[in-house]
């Protein structure tokens, strides 16, 4: 599974390892991609109203929230870690954005944004505070996050909620805004992949996360400052979580203490469907938001397809198993060939 | 310091000791500033509240001894449920033939777990998220947004019938029976030292003679049938079998075992820890609603508690090894972690 953590070399002294590499990481997302593309089509063709304006304007809107947290899941992942704590961080964000929102309602739109991913930020420092500086399993602290932080929400929404009336009317006109066809939502996600995925690429601290994710041990001893990386992954899908939590009030609305209830796993098999290595090292947050795309596509292609909607949840089951399984093929294909390539050398 | 002191010590300090402590004084604080908690109601009702958790979380602390994880469990329990309301419904009345196919069906399913993870090699997490999906998701193929309720009354009041002259549920029993089985299992048998072995080396635990894989995969099997075993309880308790049934259970579960002090890396930990931590859980719970304590104290309370009980050990460990570094004048090489 580390093979395909290995950080792309220079193209001159790219070997045909590292080539292999880079095939196999496409063939992650270009396999998920495909199998979207055949879903839509397949569904295309039973129902062409599937692609209306209307129809792929919801598709994209519910996907939105979800890819978010995958990006923001994926950049944990990576580092053989585990956030179970973002549905309760999206939660609290926007039930923060009602509130505020009804206490002030001429708050800049930027500055609610600004502040909904600040607020998500800190919760996720104390996740990523208490594993690295506690050295504690993040799956243990953040299913205690989880928790604690949805307990926090109902404290304090003390069973009220936030209703549409009570929010600014350009805050909820952003939620259904679209330019050129595409919902505003929508662009904020594609503009976090972007920059989430750049990082992760091209710089160093994003090759460090792969690293740590690769080999913990092996990290630390090459020098990487491990405790602070794991930290800012955490930081990092906080703040995501946070800023997903003031989209979900844009876009709904009406929010009480259970946004975003259940949704960690989701998100986790997002992540998983989309290529991401549960142990960490190797997969793309472009992987992880189109596996989140994917999971949002199906649910809305079973009812068009005449399957039973008590089917969806079935199936998404079984895309998980069919990802994860298929993955493993791949890596040890992978694996095996570039076994047998440095054998040769 | 003598060696008879430093047993006592290493036996208070242990964290299956602490777990009980608390569950003591939690209880008797309880019984002794909140009305009701002393009475013998009380005890019923966290009895029956703890027992699907306490059910399930005895293969699961089996299965994360070894270092894996089952998330599935609640949507085993909740497709144990509906298909057990479905058989009911369609005129299968034996109670012996409806338990019996419940049991099936969830060693049927916790086989299917064994076989993605020690079969084709995958990891647990991902596996049980995807089981979590796919089970609850046929839970709902199976009944859709209908219940099935009309269970014969002395199937479900005998269910939840006290031992004679208490008010505590009978089936405490069973649960302690299977506790037996399983701490005897865990702790005084081969196959249980090797758990640990596995849990903190598999390859060491093989190259030991160890098959970790079958030993996996029928862990895996049990915890499908004990969570069907809670499933078939919870039907008949509540009276009702809907595909909803435990949703969320599993979190639940998982919190109460690392509470009570196994290591989520796999390795350490005891039954007598876990069975601690869901007692205390469920006193904490019901406890408090006594006391008018909004339940989502208890959530918050959960949480904190979750964390206390691996961030506090790792700390003291860690405050203890500066220490007696700063005692030791003798150079030692710092290690590495």
């Amino acid at each position: 599974m580390t093979v395909t953590a290995t950080p792309p070399a220079a193209p001159a002294e790219a070997t045909r390892g590292t080539r292999l590499a880079r095939r196999a990481f496409l063939a992650r997302e270009l396999g998920i991609g495909l199998a979207l593309i055949l879903l839509v089509a397949v569904t295309y063709a039973v129902n062409p109203r599937f692609l209306s304006a209307q129809n792929v304007k919801d598709l994209l809107l519910g996907s939105t929230i979800l890819a978010i947290l995958a990006v923001g899941q994926a950049v944990v992942v990576v580092t053989r870690n585990v956030d179970l704590s973002v549905g309760s961080v999206l939660g609290l964000s926007a039930f923060a954005t009602g509130t505020v929102f009804v206490a002030s309602p001429g708050l800049p739109i930027p500055l609610m944004l600004l502040i909904g991913t600040a607020l998500g930020a800190v919760l996720g420092a104390v996740n990523g505070g208490l594993i690295a500086a506690a050295r504690v399993p993040a799956l243990v602290v953040t299913l205690g996050t989880l928790y604690m932080f949805r307990g926090l929400d109902y404290m304090w929404a003390t069973g009220k909620q936030v209703n549409a009336a009570d929010m600014p009317a350009a805050f909820l006109r952003m939620g259904t805004a679209t330019v050129l066809g595409v919902p505003v939502l929508a662009l904020f996600a594609v503009a976090v992949l972007v920059a989430v995925g750049y990082y992760l690429r091209h710089y160093r601290g994003g090759r460090e996360l792969y690293a740590i994710g690769s080999d913990p041990a092996a990290a630390r001893l090459s020098g990487i400052p491990s405790g602070r990386r794991v930290c800012f992954a955490f930081v990092a899908s906080g703040a995501l979580a946070g800023l997903a939590g003031v989209l979900h009030a844009a876009r709904f609305g009406t929010i009480d203490a259970n946004a975003g209830q259940g949704i960690e796993l989701n998100v986790v098999a997002a992540v998983v469907v989309g290529g991401v290595a549960i142990f960490g090292g190797s997969g793309s947050v472009y992987g992880a938001a189109l596996g989140a795309v994917l999971l949002t596509t199906i649910r809305a292609a079973l009812p068009v397809l005449g399957v039973n909607p008590f089917w969806q949840d079935a199936a998404v089951g079984a895309l998980i198993l069919a990802a994860i399984g298929l993955d493993r093929a791949l890596s040890a294909r992978v694996g095996r060939s570039l076994r047998e390539r440095t054998a040769h050398v | 310091m003598s060696e008879r002191a430093a047993a006592a010590r290493r036996v208070l300090g242990s964290w299956d000791v602490i777990m009980l402590i608390a569950l003591v004084v939690v209880s008797a604080v309880g019984a002794l500033t909140i009305d009701g908690v002393a009475s013998p109601r009380f005890w019923r009702f966290v009895v029956l509240e703890a027992l699907p958790i306490a059910l399930i979380a005895l293969p699961m602390t089996l299965v994360v001894i070894t270092g894996e994880i089952d998330l599935s469990v609640a949507s085993v329990l909740g497709l144990t449920c509906t298909v057990m309301g479905h058989l009911w419904a369609s005129g299968v009345t034996s109670l012996p033939v409806l338990i019996a196919v419940s049991l099936l069906l969830g060693a049927l399913l916790g086989a299917v777990n064994g076989l993605f993870v020690t079969g084709f090699g995958l990891p647990s997490l991902a596996v049980t998220i995807g089981t979590l999906a796919l089970y609850r998701g046929l839970a709902y193929v199976v009944l859709g947004d209908r219940a099935v309720a009309d269970y014969p009354t002395a199937w479900t009041t005998s269910a939840i019938a006290p031992i004679p002259g208490t008010t505590i549920p009978w089936m405490i029993l069973v649960l302690a029976a299977l506790a037996v089985v399983f701490a005897v299992v865990l702790h005084a048998t081969p196959v249980g030292r090797g758990l640990y072995a596995m849990g903190n080396n598999a390859e060491a635990a093989r190259f030991a003679g160890i098959d970790v894989r079958l030993t996996k995969f029928w862990l895996f099997v049990a915890t499908g049938a004990m969570s069907a075993l809670a499933g078939v309880f919870w039907t008949l308790r509540f009276a009702s079998a809907r595909a909803d049934n435990g949703s969320g259970l599993e979190l639940a579960v998982v919190a109460a075992v690392l509470l009570g002090g196994v290591s989520i890396f796999g390795g350490r930990g005891a039954l007598l820890g876990v069975l601690a931590a869901v007692a205390l859980l469920g006193v904490l719970r019901n406890a408090l609603q006594l006391a008018y304590v909004p339940a989502n104290t208890l959530t918050v309370i959960t949480g904190a508690l979750l964390i206390a009980s691996v961030v506090g050990p790792n700390v003291a460990g860690m405050l203890r090894e500066r220490l007696r570094r700063r005692r030791s004048t003798a150079p030692t090489v710092s290690p590495i972690s």
